[in-house]
């Protein structure tokens, strides 16, 4: 139906109400199409990030060092997998595909978190990544909760849940390490050394520079600046990290008495925007691996699509 | 052999296999499927392998040849039907093995088989509806997963090697196998390649420690880690 201006004057009036008094919008509901664009871009990356996001911890599920961490490694990669589900489902209401956000993906039109770029080296990483990564993902998520658009505030309040269990087992697990040999606790430190940064860059570019903040500040898709919520992130870490007994590669960060926060040194940007522009360590491997396993698939796919067809069920 | 070994290291080498589709699956629903399975039999390997000693050494400090799982699961994944034509052929045999254990009542086994009746069943559920969308999907699926169910068939008569001191009746299950496995097959408009081989010169193979080529290349990868940190904990 097409909507002429003085409605959609009307319209978008209600909608600016309903956003200042805390509603939530919904998928009937009438909506700025930048506000659709902004989340279907949002809500889209997001899940290719959870989907992408288990490449670099299933490169360890084969190797796992005892069966009760494989089990637990085994899980929190099938409850990506079902993030991914809620979170595409979640797009969908807005008017998109599944099919058609894994396209952009694999085309490179959509994005996914700089984070999982960065390869899985030892054991220790699939720690780091629980603490840190997913430590900074819960920080960011949180807010999210409470976002506007009511699908993906639901999606968020589960995704939420299970994501702080896996961060609590990461936690868990570089302790076991920092407490155990020698060798061990190395390599704890040394994953720790390696994600530290690539963690704080998670929370995107500083505010002076973050190209959809104020829009989306104003929307109430984001309740928080990326400046604070990453100076929330290293506060919460700083005594985490003293209690697994593990150091930050950080030589600037201490207790600042008068801001009641720690100050941390410069992140180094050109690192960020080279990951972002496709030039990090794993974006080829990452985005090959996951062309191949779509390509590779089609014809399971198409098999469960003519299978559906003759016989009148649902598509797998 | 201990029984409590074979059917341990039965769960651990196929849920070792569905691990290694993780990121890989031809659609998000089946990585959280072949996860949920590949989790569930490692459930079971770990009750299982506990009965018989400490689950870890078992299961990293072990080499080839002391590993009595069936040939069947340390079979590469191969494609996605080949996949699901060893999850067929397995979890079919799974749920009659544990179904009889869970109902004998007199064996060490029944408290477990009576948990992984239901997770198996599951299983099967999975690898017919798979069976019947690929065999009576288009004709390269057709093509596909008749080719699976054909080059994994000779390793299907192991299955019916009578485990020691595991209160089975063999000739049952594998009748009662073939009466389920045939009739997917059928609906999926496939056919099974012939009479159950047992006897066959792969049978009872697995169960001896008498392995396949690949399978010591899989526990490498497995082993790996653990063997480099001798007496660690994780």
């Amino acid at each position: 139906m097409t909507t002429t201006a003085p409605e959609a004057g009307a319209l978008e009036a209600v909608f600016d109400a309903a956003v200042a008094a805390d509603e939530r919008i919904e998928p009937r509901d009438w909506m700025p199409d930048a506000y659709r664009a902004g989340l279907v871009r949002q809500i889209a990356q997001h899940a290719h990030s959870e989907i992408i996001g288990m490449q670099p911890e299933a490169n360890w599920i084969t190797r796992a060092p005892s069966l009760r961490r494989k089990a637990i490694l085994m899980a929190k990669v099938q409850d990506e997998a079902g993030h991914g589900l809620y979170l595409y489902s979640a797009a969908e209401t807005l008017g998109t595909s599944r099919e058609e956000m894994l396209d952009k993906l694999h085309s490179g039109r959509q994005r996914y978190s700089s984070i999982f770029n960065y390869p899985t080296l030892t054991w220790a990483d699939v720690g780091a990544i629980g603490w840190l990564v997913d430590g900074a993902a819960i920080t960011n998520q949180v807010p999210l909760c409470r976002c506007s658009y009511g699908p993906y505030a639901r999606a968020m309040i589960r995704v939420c849940k299970e994501e702080s269990f896996h961060q609590r087992q990461g936690y868990e697990l570089l302790l076991a390490l920092s407490r155990g040999t020698e060798a061990q606790h190395a390599m704890a430190q040394d994953a720790v050394d390696r994600w530290w940064w690539p963690s704080l860059m998670m929370f995107g570019p500083p505010d002076d520079e973050s190209a959809h903040s104020a829009q989306s500040m104003a929307w109430k898709i984001k309740r928080h600046s990326n400046d604070e919520l990453r100076q929330r992130f290293v506060d919460i870490c700083v005594p985490q990290a003293r209690s697994l007994g593990l150091t930050l590669p950080d030589p600037d960060l201490r207790w600042n008495e008068e801001r009641g926060h720690h100050d941390f040194g410069p992140i180094d940007w050109d690192e960020f925007h080279e990951v972002l522009r496709g030039n990090g360590p794993c974006n080829d491997q990452r985005l090959a691996q996951r062309r191949r396993a779509h390509k590779e698939g089609a014809w399971v796919r198409e098999a469960a699509a003519a299978y559906a067809a003759r016989h009148g069920e649902a598509s797998a | 052999m201990t029984a409590a070994l074979a059917l341990g290291d039965d769960a651990l080498v196929l849920s070792h296999r569905l691990g290694e589709w993780a990121g890989h699956a031809p659609v998000l629903e089946e990585e959280v499927a072949l996860a949920n399975i590949a989790l569930d039999l490692l459930g079971q390997a770990r009750v299982l392998l506990s009965l018989e000693g400490d689950e870890d050494e078992l299961a990293y400090l072990r080499e080839e040849r002391a590993f009595r799982n069936v040939q069947l699961v340390e079979q590469p994944n191969g494609d996605f039907a080949h996949t699901i034509a060893r999850q067929l052929y397995f979890s079919s045999y799974q749920e009659l093995l544990y179904g009889q254990l869970a109902s004998e009542g007199r064996s060490a086994f029944a408290p477990v088989a009576a948990k992984a009746v239901k997770e198996v069943a599951y299983h099967r559920d999975h690898a017919e509806h798979w069976t019947l969308r690929l065999g009576d999907g288009t004709p390269e699926s057709n093509e596909r997963m008749q080719r699976a169910l054909d080059s994994l068939w000779r390793y299907t008569g192991e299955l019916f090697e009578p485990v020691e001191a595991l209160p089975v009746d063999w000739t049952a299950l594998r009748d009662g196998w073939l009466t389920t496995v045939t009739d997917v097959v059928a609906r999926a408009t496939l056919t099974l390649p012939g009479g159950p081989q047992v006897g066959a010169w792969t049978a009872g193979a697995g169960r001896q420690g008498i392995h396949t080529e690949p399978f010591g290349r899989m526990l490498a990868e497995m082993q790996h880690l653990h063997r480099s940190h001798p007496g660690a904990t994780w």
